[in-house]
């Protein structure tokens, strides 16, 4: 049995989260004062090293990251923190924020350090606006005690953090869309390029990062023995944050070591399915994730075996369903996601995810055709490769899994019409 | 009809002098509308951005009426429509539904206690139904989230009657 860890974790409770001073007497600003002495190369080499991945879904190597935002010719370069943690069953970023902030401010400070950039936005989802006071002190007595501001250290470094809201918006944790909704416009994801490293919030480089990934880096600054190094399995070195809801005995967030098996997140740490029932499906990485069925329990949780399970880390989450729930029920609560969430700019994602729900529908009342099945598998794949942002590119991605994990569900006996 | 050039606003002193602590608060940063216009909307007991008041916003910060309606309309937490003094945001994710389908289900037994459907308001303006695509409560489902405070594991019936007898 792995037991869970506490890396990422390990200041979950140990002081007060309105002090700095608490904060400072367990070792806080430590990794900053240790930062700002090093070669910010050697940070992004320290990063690579252990192959930290972006925590919000895409995966993105943040060592690379952080190496090619330092690496943008531009002033007045920034640094986001995309807290607005939307994806379905995701609430592992709230955990952090609310039991660790100042860690997040440290962290923030530092990526402004290695990529050389002046400004951090942290961009939060509004349903988690209760945390807004906590941030803006932590902010605030950062300032006054000299870790933001200008020349930070002493060492003629500036920066300064301002904490921006979402209202409700799905489609805003999409780069270009979060981008626009800090400018104070409505968040409508735009055309890329240009990229939003070279030309992001009013136009200047942006190095946008999750907060589960920026919560690591202060805490890999001090692991002088080696700690996350050692946890692991292959190339998914470290540990990480998951969240499990749905019909598990004890949803919640839990920081597990790569290499967990899936079995052992849901009965060791979820408390096992309600009432003993039957797994109908898991669906890993939110509402843009992919599911499988119960096969997948005995697969180790690492980048590499989910993949070849058929599906993704993601932003983390894993909802379980019992078998009370169909798949094609499932579906639809998923779909009606998407359908409320499109922004409805481009035609592939609007129009797409609209007929998508109308042939589930169908299913459900029974008067689907193999046409309907096959039409809604090209809309489907047009929808993947033709929608304007992320959003349209993933909103199927559960529905083609479970086509693939559950073929029996969309054999229908209606005739080709 | 208002302009955004109208210096007379239908705007009581006091309320002015409210909307003016939140836009100080923010530094006068039109780039912070989406907070701003959150804030200024639970000044209203309606919890909704009357007219008036986006156009004296809009004013305040030298910005256009547009990119204020604009915002208003874009994200679903701003509503530039009057509301009821509870709106009850719905949980309707995956992850809450799932936990609620054997006992009852939450938007059915809302229904039924507030004989309203949803997106309508109660006669006395006391509630309102909206459904919502995720509150970030998955641990607590089922869950509602009313002016901003999250109500978790309303599982039974009568836990949903206790917690809307409970609003003052």
């Amino acid at each position: 049995m792995t037991e869970p860890v506490h890396f990422l974790t390990k200041n979950f409770g140990r002081y007060d989260t309105s002090s700095i001073g608490s904060y400072m007497r367990i070792g806080g600003f430590e990794a900053l004062r240790k930062a700002v002495n090093t070669d910010p190369k050697e940070i992004t080499d320290l990063i690579s090293s252990v192959k930290v991945r972006g925590r919000g879904g895409a995966e993105y190597e943040l060592g690379r990251k952080w190496s090619q935002a330092r690496a943008v010719v531009g002033e007045r370069k920034v640094v986001i923190c995309n807290a607005d943690e939307g994806e379905t069953t995701t609430f592992k970023d709230r955990e952090l924020i609310e039991h660790d902030p100042f860690n997040l401010i440290e962290a923030m400070i530092i990526a402004g350090y290695v990529v050389g950039a002046t400004d951090g936005y942290i961009y939060m989802r509004a349903e988690y606006a209760c945390f807004r006071p906590l941030l803006l002190n932590a902010i605030r007595q950062a300032k006054n005690y000299g870790f933001l501001g200008t020349n930070i250290l002493g060492k003629g470094f500036d920066f300064n953090i301002h904490l921006y809201s979402g209202a409700g918006a799905y489609v805003c944790g999409e780069g270009t869309a979060l981008i626009r909704s800090i400018e104070g416009k409505a968040g409508r994801p735009r055309m890329k390029p240009p990229f939003i490293k070279v030309s992001g919030v009013f136009a200047r480089p942006t190095c946008l990062n999750n907060v589960e990934s920026l919560s690591i880096v202060p805490h890999l600054l001090m692991d002088e023995e080696g700690f996350y190094a050692s946890c692991g399995k292959g190339d998914s070195i470290g540990t990480k944050m998951i969240s499990v809801a749905g019909n598990v005995n004890h949803p919640g967030a839990f920081e597990i070591p790569f290499g967990m098996t899936i079995r052992e997140i849901i009965d060791g740490l979820a408390g096992g399915v309600q009432r003993g029932r039957a797994i109908r499906l898991i669906q890993f990485g939110g509402a843009s994730g992919k599911v499988a069925d119960a096969s997948i329990l005995d697969t180790p949780y690492t980048y590499e075996d989910l993949r070849a399970a058929g599906v993704m880390v993601g932003s983390g989450a894993m909802l379980v369903i019992d078998e009370r729930t169909s798949v094609l029920d499932f579906l639809r609560m998923n779909q009606e996601f998407f359908s409320e969430e499109s922004c409805g700019q481009c035609t592939p994602c609007r129009e797409g995810n609209l007929h998508i729900k109308i042939i589930l529908d169908k299913m459900a009342a029974g008067t689907a055709t193999r046409t309907d099945i096959a039409i809604m598998m090209k809309i489907a794949r047009v929808m993947s490769m033709s929608s304007l942002c992320g959003l349209g590119e993933t909103a199927q991605n559960t529905l083609r899994s479970a086509m693939r994990v559950f073929p029996e569900v969309f054999e229908v006996g209606g005739p080709v019409a | 009809m208002l302009t955004a050039q109208t210096k007379e606003y239908p705007l009581d002193k006091e309320l002015q002098e409210r909307i003016d602590l939140v836009l100080e608060s923010h530094n006068y940063d039109p780039t912070q509308i989406v907070g701003i216009l959150l804030e200024v909307q639970d000044l209203n007991e309606r919890h909704y951005v009357p007219e008036p008041t986006a156009y004296y916003i809009a004013n305040r910060l030298d910005m256009h009426i547009t990119n204020v309606f604009d915002c208003l309309k874009f994200y679903s937490e701003l509503s530039p429509v009057p509301r009821a003094k509870y709106p009850i945001q719905v949980c309707c994710s995956p992850a809450c539904r799932v936990n609620v389908i054997d006992s009852h289900r939450l938007i059915e037994t809302l229904q039924d206690l507030l004989d309203i459907k949803l997106g309508e308001t109660t006669y006395d303006g006391r509630f309102t139904l909206e459904k919502v695509t995720c509150i970030g409560a998955c641990d607590r489902a089922p869950a509602v989230r009313i002016n901003g405070h999250v109500y978790d594991h309303l599982d039974t019936k009568d836990k949903i009657e206790q917690l809307l007898r409970s609003l003052p």
